[in-house]
């Protein structure tokens, strides 16, 4: 019986392969894009967690030279006689490679993911075998030595033992930092009483990756879900039209004694099946998609965080299953109320058209409220809304009462079109239109969704642009910037800069705790470069009067939102204290600022020497650098003009939403598909809407033509609608998501022509899904629209 | 030997103007192999009696004994079983299952009750002038075609009570004639008792017997 | 890979063909004891590089004005990755210490593990000093100072030698195993120790005496032996007996103890003569109650842990802990036994 019946029932797929493949394709899109995603976000955290517990600096307190330089070994080895638990470290560059030497005794992570023992010789590790763990990715370019793969280091990275760490760097005796162990034996020693030229430097760094980077993910995410909720829509039209196709059949089957139960388990499990193989090919999908994305992520990541990601993509268990999971929840969320109803549908009954009409205007009454409810709640939630969760709440209720209160937004314009239409064709076309949207609903809201996410995002993307080019022009205003090697060189530079009239602005900073943020502070000499060209978000009058005479202090943005800090607010720095003259943006820059007077910053940081400088260099740059170098021997590599910088600067952030752009591409494409793949399932039932219509006298070429402008008439409405929705969007990512994650709030600036671009490709989409439907329509042979009138179904 | 006794059967629907009763006390009795025609204005209940004795509605009242047990008795799964091996229906829109080939749709209900005798089907086949339609689908046969091929399925498991609702009020004249020729003479050859609802008085004349519905109550 | 499980690659301690703590591996490249040993003071209380591991190890049994009962472990391991030393990083010379304290209801422990060759660790011979990181024990042997520290412990004590050394098995030439096995093995039981016990609730003045053990070798068990069960009694009429047993995975055992009267004159004892049965096991299955029985010095005492609890849950694992014992005796001593993981 169970064979019989399911052959009959998957029968139906054979005879409408086109509607099995809406079915499959749009549930393999959406759980490709979503598994996509997932993919790379877990390929990315993973990253992190390698790099983390490898290097595992910002997990730890440190101890640290006061000039920042190597100190003896010997230093380490009476802070441990002494009782403090600590472990050295040295690091250095090793052919472009940053090498990590630990001691595997003490380290307090041991060597991080690196696994000594199974077949390797410690003894050789140890001894000085110059053996050196890295991933496969960066194993060949390490030479000279022997070189053991630890897929769980992070790119660029190798890791050994600190005696070979020594000797490959060439600082024999020599160590970096100490790291200081959790747990501590009471009564130590005092710090300056054991080794008086080391400070202690406090854990930091790691929990500002993690926040950072969660912001990406989730934003990641976001744009996940949002494809995956679109080609849910599609899935969720395919089975809704196959299962109404059926309902003939199914009562057929009852009628021949097949118990309603089994017939429903039949088609759960039919449905269940459909998604496995879907769900499977979607993985497969994500994983392309993933794997052509990850290299944009990893340099997104390492460009915009510093985290330093693998581009090498591995396919974890965790995110086959949750594709596979999000596919049978997608399905039986799409197809859950299509089995209802064949569940409650009864036997002879036959199927009712008009009380069908009558429930899908409850439907839509029920939608329309929910979709009230959910815009009044994210309105709400635009006042309230002050982190990253209720960031992305408002987010969702936004798209998702938009997308819901669609259809009846454009039912209302129709029958107002409708109302007004003069000719009897234009009022065929809008009543025909009215009567066609609820098969389309679906694939409206997904392309409403599509092109909103799209003007949402490129708003951000754009004003984040405009704002941080202004931005660079402001902060590299210097037309040269040079590196000095010693101290020197540092004279050679001011004398020479000194004949030439040349301004020269040191740059050298201190890392501090300013109100529980880690932050940098900068000893800055009074210039007219701050003055000019240092715009403040806020300031008191004469901010960098009273900074530079010592009086104040001026912050970045991020501190003043991390550290609640306004103007006026008292900053502890060293041993000072002074007030917040002025905040300044600061953009893609993820710790705080605090700038300093030069004379300030001198008393308080000692230790600290400017080795890099900013030049005020009129007239050409390159002839500049030639003379600089043939009267002081600074050499070329030493210098760096500010379109490098900014054009360095530029390329980093270009990037970093080249992954959202891609996404969003594809989400336009898959709205498009639904489109598509709707209007085909559409067409065969349109039949008997369209042959009176041409048994009346207008043509096939007419009606195709209609046809294909409905399609555009529908898009453009969809599209102006969107707009508004995109905008909204894009407040949302600007003043409240960014806000959250990254600490600075961006203004935000309009694009028309870029709105209008996206409308034409909105438009482009609805018409390539449409154009083929149309033509099929223009060229349906006579006798199957006679068929109509012949044949009652 | 009695097939089928129907006791006093009564059933109403509910309508906007308060119930109606469609059967009010329907008695009658079938003998195994023997025909019977019911006839009747629309709305006399015919059809709902029909729908009845093959399990697919449920009585209010009175009882429908078929092979001495009580289908007003049973629960779903015990009336969908009832149709899928003790009774045979044939529908007036033939319902065939559009996206199965011919030879699938008569070998249906057959495998469905786990009784399919591919030789039966086939010699059912060729004696409803099948045999060159058998890979084709329903959508491309005729609406007479259509008809034997659910007159064939309904045979297949080789039911003991067949029952048709107008099985021919879709089909023109000449091809109702052959229709319920081919009927007539298998459901004899498989001695399977046959209640046939009709409007037609000459189609009612060709079976062993007649019951004339009117308001509900037999005539 | 942590530090920890570092170790426990190069101290392999599962109980395999390699016996307890690698305890067993072949010797290739390392020196191993020979008989009839003759020993050079003070250099041999300095380190052998060329043997495997070696060990400082000594135990105390403490009392405070109370007349409460407290034990103390002090250990530096010495694990050799190769026979030699060389300075920095590349010395193939592990250091491991071992810290305890223990209390009728609590047991504390630390431990530290340091690289050789960078002076982080190790042990000279004139002046004698045995250290790792802060912890350290320094003195002529006659008179010395010992110190270590925990996350949440620490002492310090100075110990007085009131006897002479005392050499097991063959004039310190100790057989572990019928097949041969061996080490250098000589004590120095006789210390008078006191300090102070720095504990959570406080620092507690205690006295009491002491036992350092010194033991060199490169494979000091068979290859089928898995652990051991080692004694050190004091009598309360100035005796003491070293006594252990080496757990065989074939189900026989091997047994050696040294008699020491007060006058530290010794008689080893050979496979046999010591009985050692357990009599009842803590809530972790290991014995910590013995039946201690040397017919020939009509020793038959019932051996039982001050506290059950006393695990050293170090890379290596095992129990350590003070004891008293009762029968044909009384006195008190220290238990250690390895192989119960």
């Amino acid at each position: 019986m169970t064979a019989a019946a399911f052959r009959a029932l998957l029968s139906h797929w054979g005879r409408n392969p086109l509607q099995l493949f809406t079915l499959l394709a749009g549930l393999a899109l959406a759980t490709g894009l979503w598994s996509g995603v997932q993919a790379i976000n877990a390929e990315a955290r993973a990253s992190y967690d390698a790099a983390a517990n490898s290097i595992d600096e910002g997990r730890y307190d440190r101890l640290v030279s006061r000039d920042g330089g190597p100190f003896a070994q010997d230093i380490y080895v009476s802070l441990r006689r002494a009782g403090w638990q600590v472990s050295p470290m040295v690091t250095g560059d090793l052919e472009g490679v940053r090498l990590v030497g630990l001691d595997a005794l003490t380290a307090p992570g041991g060597m991080g993911p690196v696994s000594l023992g199974g077949d390797m010789d410690i003894g050789a590790f140890l001894m000085g075998g110059v053996q050196v763990f890295a991933n496969a990715a960066t194993a060949p370019r390490l030479d000279g030595v022997e070189v053991l793969i630890a897929d769980d280091l992070a790119d660029g990275t190798a890791v050994t033992d600190i005696g070979t760490a020594q000797d490959l760097l060439g600082q024999a005796g020599l160590i970096d930092s100490l790291l200081v162990l959790p747990d501590q034996p009471g009564n130590l020693p005092a710090l300056a009483q054991v080794a008086p030229d080391l400070t202690l430097q406090a854990a930091q760094g790691g929990t500002d990756i993690a926040g950072l980077t969660d912001s990406f993910h989730l934003n990641l995410t976001a744009f996940g879900l949002l494809s995956f909720a679109v080609g849910i829509f599609i899935v969720h039209g395919a089975i809704g039209l196959a299962f109404e196709q059926r309902r003939g059949m199914v009562r057929t089957l009852r009628a021949l004694g097949l118990p309603l139960r089994h017939l429903i388990g039949l088609m759960l499990a039919e449905l269940l099946v459909f998604a496995l193989i879907a769900g499977m090919i979607g993985v497969a999908l994500g994983y392309a998609i993933a794997a052509l994305l990850l290299p944009d992520v990893a340099a997104t990541l390492r460009g915009l965080y510093g985290a330093d990601v693998s581009g090498n993509l591995q396919l974890r268990p965790i995110w086959w299953l949750s594709g596979l999971g999000i596919a049978l929840a997608g399905t039986l969320i799409a197809g859950g109320s299509a089995l209802w109803s064949i569940a409650k549908m009864p036997l002879l009954a036959a199927a009712q058209p008009r009380a069908l009409a009558m429930a899908a205007g409850r439907r839509a009454r029920w939608q329309l409220i929910v979709a009230l409810t959910l815009l009044s709640l994210s309105a709400m939630l635009a006042f309230t809304a002050d982190g990253l969760v209720s960031g992305f709440a408002m987010l969702g209720a936004l798209l998702v009462g938009a997308a819901f209160a669609l259809p009846p937004v454009l039912n209302a314009v129709l029958a107002a079109a409708s109302a007004r239409a003069k000719s009897v064709t234009a009022q065929w076309f809008w009543a025909d239109s009215r009567q066609q949207l609820p098969g389309l609903s679906l694939a409206l809201m997904a392309l409403m969704l599509a092109i909103a996410a799209n003007i949402g995002v490129s708003t951000m993307v754009s004003s984040f642009r405009l704002t941080f080019t202004g931005f660079l022009d402001q902060r590299l205003a210097s037309e040269l910037y040079v590196t000095t090697e010693n101290a020197t060189q540092t004279d050679a530079l001011i004398t020479y800069a000194a004949t030439r009239d040349i301004g020269v602005l040191p740059i050298q900073s201190a890392d501090i705790q300013v109100a529980g943020q880690p932050t940098e502070v900068f000893g800055t000499r009074d210039h007219a470069t701050y003055r000019d060209n240092w715009q403040f978000l806020q300031s008191t009058p004469g901010a960098w009067d009273a900074t530079f005479a010592g009086q104040a202090v001026v912050i970045n943005e991020q501190l003043a939102r991390r550290g609640d800090l306004s103007l006026g607010d008292m900053v502890q720095v060293g041993a000072l204290t002074l007030p917040v003259a002025g905040v300044y943006g600061d953009y893609g820059n993820p710790i705080g600022q605090v700038v300093l007077a030069e004379a300030a910053f001198a008393a308080e940081f000692p230790q600290v020497t400017a080795r890099q400088f900013g030049l005020r260099v009129s007239g050409d740059v390159s002839d500049f650098v030639a003379d600089l170098t043939g009267a002081t021997g600074i050499g070329p590599g030493q210098t760096i003009d500010q379109a490098g910088i900014k054009a360095v600067s530029l390329a980093i952030f270009e990037r970093t939403f080249t992954v959202t752009t891609a996404l969003n591409i594809l989400t336009l494409a898959v709205a498009g598909f639904a489109i598509l793949m709707s209007l085909l399932t559409l067409a065969a039932m349109r039949l008997p809407q369209l042959a009176p219509a041409w048994a009346m006298g207008m043509t096939r070429a007419k009606l195709g033509r209609l046809e294909l402008l409905r399609a555009v008439m529908l898009a453009v409405l969809t599209a102006v609608l969107a707009l508004p929705l995109g905008l909204a969007l894009a407040w949302v990512l600007l003043a409240v998501v960014n806000v959250a994650a990254f600490g600075w709030r961006l203004p935000m600036y309009l694009f028309p022509l870029d709105y209008a671009r996206l409308g034409g490709f909105a438009l482009l989409a609805a018409v390539l899904a449409a154009g083929w439907p149309a033509w099929r329509l223009a060229r349906t042979p006579p006798g199957d629209l006679l068929k109509v009138f012949a044949n009652e179904r | 030997m009695t097939l089928l006794t129907v006791d006093t059967l009564t059933k109403a629907y509910a309508t906007a103007d308060g119930p109606f009763a469609v059967l009010r006390g329907v008695s009658l009795t079938l003998d195994a192999g023997e025909s019977l025609a019911l006839t009747g204005e629309s709305g006399s209940g015919k059809s709902t009696l029909l729908h009845l004795i093959g399990g697919l509605d449920n009585a209010d009242a009175g009882r429908i004994i078929l092979q001495d047990q009580d289908i007003t008795q049973m629960d779903d799964a015990g009336r969908a079983a009832l149709r899928r091996g003790t009774v045979g229906v044939v529908f007036q829109q033939f319902n065939l299952i559009p996206s199965l080939k011919i030879a699938d749709n008569i070998a249906f209900q057959a495998r469905l009750a786990g009784r399919y005798d591919a030789d039966w089907c086939a010699a059912l086949a060729e004696r409803m002038g099948l045999t060159d339609q058998l890979r084709k689908y329903p959508e491309q046969l005729s609406g007479g075609q259509q008809q034997r091929v659910a007159i064939a399925r309904t045979l297949a498991p080789r039911p003991a009570l067949v029952l048709a609702d107008e099985p021919t009020g879709n089909l023109d004249e000449g091809t109702a004639a052959t229709v319920m020729d081919m009927m007539l003479e298998l459901v004899g050859e498989t001695a399977a008792g046959l209640l046939m609802v009709t409007h037609s008085q000459t189609l009612a004349g060709r079976l062993q017997r007649r019951l004339h519905l009117r308001a509900g109550q037999v005539a | 890979m942590n530090a920890k499980a570092l170790i426990l690659c190069l101290l392999p301690v599962t109980a395999s063909a390699q016996g307890f703590a690698g305890l067993g591996t072949d010797v290739d490249g390392f020196s191993t004891p020979a008989p009839d040993p003759v020993f050079d003071f003070p250099a041999d209380h300095g380190p052998h590089p060329d043997y495997r591991i070696e060990w400082w190890y000594l135990t105390a049994n403490l009392e405070d004005a109370e007349g409460t009962p407290y034990g103390l472990q002090w250990t530096l391991f010495r694990s050799a990755l190769a026979p030699y030393d060389v300075e920095g990083w590349q010395s193939p010379q592990l250091w491991m210490g071992h810290a305890a304290v223990t209390t009728e209801t609590n047991h504390f422990v630390a431990e530290r593990l340091a690289r050789g060759g960078i002076g982080q660790a190790g042990v000279t011979a004139d002046p004698f000093i045995a250290w790792i990181d802060d912890w350290a024990l320094e003195g002529d042997w006659q008179d010395m100072q010992m110190r270590a520290s925990g996350a949440d412990f620490g002492y310090q004590m100075d110990l007085t030698a009131n006897g002479p050394l005392v050499f097991h098995g063959q004039d310190g030439y100790s057989v572990k195993s019928a097949a041969g096995q061996a080490s250098y093995y000589y004590s120095q039981p006789f210390f008078d120790i006191s300090g102070i016990l720095q504990l959570p609730d406080g620092d507690i003045a205690v006295t009491g005496s002491a036992w350092l053990d010194r033991e060199w070798s490169s494979q000091p068990l068979a290859e089928n032996q898995t652990g051991w069960d080692w004694f050190s009694l004091s009598f309360d009429d100035g005796a003491k007996l070293m006594g252990f047993r080496l757990q065989q995975t074939d189900g026989m055992n091997y047994t050696s103890a040294t008699w020491i009267t007060a006058e530290g004159e010794t008689t080893p004892y050979p496979d046999g003569a010591l009985q050692v049965e357990p009599l009842g096991l803590n809530d972790a299955d290991v014995p910590v109650r013995w039946q201690l029985t040397l017919p020939d010095r009509g020793v038959d005492v019932t051996v039982a842990a001050i506290n059950d609890d006393a695990w050293m849950a170090t890379s290596v694992p095992y129990w350590e802990g003070p004891v008293t014992f009762a029968g044909s005796h009384q006195g008190r001593g220290y238990l250690e036994m390895t192989g119960y993981e």
